[in-house]
């Protein structure tokens, strides 16, 4: 029951999310960008549902496109770190020795550092920027998908079925690619789905504090940033982009309960 | 168990080590001439040049790396671009803010979180479970810093009970500084009873389907007894390693509490420094930071033991 509750909570809630992402791209009330300074701060009417910012600029609008925006970066990020991290895990965890050895170091010490901090270097070296941001909070994530990737592939690679591979003739990387990969996805596909909230939190943070995605464009991270001065006059500005990242945060968590519930039922029944 | 000690102890050396290694090679690649940036658009070649020597900069990387290293473990951090004071001591004042907030939220948050979560997996599936599981994962999904201005709004411009802006030094006037660093710290603390409470929980459930659990029961112990005797130190352990992820990420990520609640914390200083492009202050602060989280997470494990003695014996 409760699991089930979880699953259509965080579906629903992910469902419009990404629907207003797709929306975002093709059609908004108003251009997000457009700057009208005779409707400077104007509260939420049936014109404005959300009201207006300090540029005159439709803040429903700008949520929309904000979604889109922190959907894209969250899904690059997730792909970008799980494709490297998995690929890097299974190669460490498959051929042992020396490269094991040297991948793991440079994973600890990547490790060792919290995961913000981490992207918070990046960016000064790359740039705030929206790839800068997927490059960055990708590197800060490669390292938990190494580890996890190596740690199912090490129980893998010992079981019969990668030895058959082996003993019928197939070469070690077809043996990699084709028996340990697939094989060691699963727990990846939970690890994701939490790294797509923490993403998403972390590109709103950044956003926030600019050095994240640069206005004008909207996200909801910059929305919050920029609402700060006018808190007492316009509170409205800083109650959507929040309630937004929020529930977003929400559906995420719910749905990865569930999948975890799924793979682990132990915690679901008592 | 000293055995254990002494391992995890030499575990750190290289961690730090690498950890160095990582943060000159990082803020080596940032683009732009240091000197350019330092002397600013002027720049006399001559002057340049003999800036250059001075820093060291017309050494191979390697021995740089080495040389700066020698100073790092000395205590010195070099000096501010912009404002020419030594990096260590300023990262060291900002850091008294930073950590006495952390600190404090996650003391707090651990005295709710965990005996809320141990209620929860005691009465599992029932409606006070719901309602710790359902309160932890909304305040988990709440961005701290959306929290800090929903609590700045209420509190501070709407009710005005609090100060919105500044800071004062406990050492000065402890009234004031409570003032400044309470809705940070209650921000924080919403936050962290979110994480804590649901790992708390799944601790608590795996240990009270153990079976000493249900010896204690049969053999008549109270039910209380058995919840704070035999539940409670085996299902804090893991807790208690999540807390230290949960110090270091807070540290990490202090600066946009700090932004919001305008404090002069270490995470102010980093991201102020990065709009300076006063790098060594830069490198001063992800190095302290990223040392902090390892030591942090070497004073849990060493505690470790404390809580679950079977770590030792290993």
């Amino acid at each position: 029951m409760k699991i089930r509750a979880n699953t259509a909570i965080g579906g629903f809630l992910i469902g419009v999310l990404v629907a207003t992402a797709v929306t975002a791209a093709f059609w908004t009330p108003f251009d997000p960008l457009r700057v009208n300074l005779r409707a400077r701060l104007q509260p939420p009417s049936a014109l404005y549902w959300l009201g207006t910012d300090e540029f005159g600029r439709d803040v429903l609008s700008r949520t929309m496109a904000g979604a889109g925006t922190s959907v894209t970066v969250a899904f690059l990020t997730v792909a970008f770190a799980v494709v490297i991290g998995a690929a890097l895990g299974v190669v460490t965890g498959y051929v042992r020795g020396w490269t094991d050895r040297v991948i793991m170091a440079v994973n600890d010490a990547l490790l060792a550092f919290p995961g913000i901090l981490l992207a918070l270097g990046v960016m000064i070296v790359v740039g705030a920027n929206k790839f800068g941001i997927v490059l960055a909070l990708g590197l800060a994530y490669i390292p938990s998908v190494v580890r996890v990737v190596r740690g199912t592939v090490l129980s893998i690679r010992e079981k019969e079925y990668i030895e058959a591979s082996r003993v019928i003739g197939n070469s070690e990387f077809y043996s990699m690619a084709r028996h340990v990969l697939p094989n060691s996805l699963a727990p990846v596909a939970v690890l994701a789905t939490s790294m797509f909230g923490w993403v998403l939190l972390a590109e709103s943070a950044l956003s926030f504090l600019g050095l994240g995605v640069p206005p004008p464009a909207p996200t909801w991270g910059n929305m919050l940033a920029s609402s700060r001065p006018y808190m007492e006059s316009a509170a409205w500005l800083s109650i959507a982009p929040g309630l937004c990242i929020a529930l977003t945060l929400l559906g995420i968590n719910l749905l990865g309960d569930s999948l975890r519930d799924r793979l682990d039922p132990r915690m679901a029944h008592g | 168990m000293l055995g254990y000690l002494a391992k995890r102890l030499a575990m750190t050396v290289p961690t730090l080590l690498l950890v160095a290694i990582a943060v000159f090679t990082l803020v080596r690649l940032i683009p732009g001439d240091p000197v350019q940036v330092m002397l600013g658009d002027t720049v006399d070649p001559a002057q340049a040049e003999l800036l250059k020597q001075q820093l060291g900069l017309d050494q191979p990387i390697a021995v740089q790396f080495v040389y700066w290293l020698g100073k790092v473990v000395a205590g010195d951090l070099g000096h501010s671009i912009t404002n020419g004071l030594a990096v260590l001591p300023l990262i060291l004042e900002r850091f008294q803010v930073s950590a006495t907030i952390v600190l404090v939220s996650v003391a707090i948050a651990t005295l709710i979180a965990v005996p809320a979560g141990l209620i929860a997996a005691w009465r599992q599936n029932s409606v006070t479970d719901l309602a710790v599981v359902g309160g932890a994962t909304l305040l988990l999904s709440i961005p701290s810093f959306w929290l800090g201005l929903l609590l700045l709004l209420l509190f501070g411009l709407k009710l005005k009970w609090l100060p919105v802006i500044g800071y004062v030094p406990f050492t000065e006037n402890f009234g004031q500084a409570l003032a400044f660093v309470l809705l940070p710290i209650a921000t924080l603390t919403m936050i962290e009873i979110g994480v804590l409470a649901r790992m708390a929980r799944a601790a608590s459930i795996e240990v009270l389907r153990l079976e000493y659990v249900t010896h204690a029961r049969a053999k008549g112990v109270p039910e209380w007894l058995v919840l704070g005797r035999h539940v409670l130190p085996n299902a804090f352990a893991p807790t208690w390693t999540l807390i230290g992820l949960v110090l270091g990420n807070l540290l990490g990520g202090i600066a946009v509490i700090e932004t919001v609640f305008t404090l002069p914390g270490l995470g102010r200083l980093l991201v102020d420094s990065i709009f300076a492009r006063d790098y060594p202050v830069v490198q001063g602060c992800l190095l302290f930071t990223a040392a902090i989280y390892v030591v942090v997470n070497l004073i849990v494990d060493l505690c470790y033991p404390l809580f679950d003695p079977r770590v030792a014996a290993e």
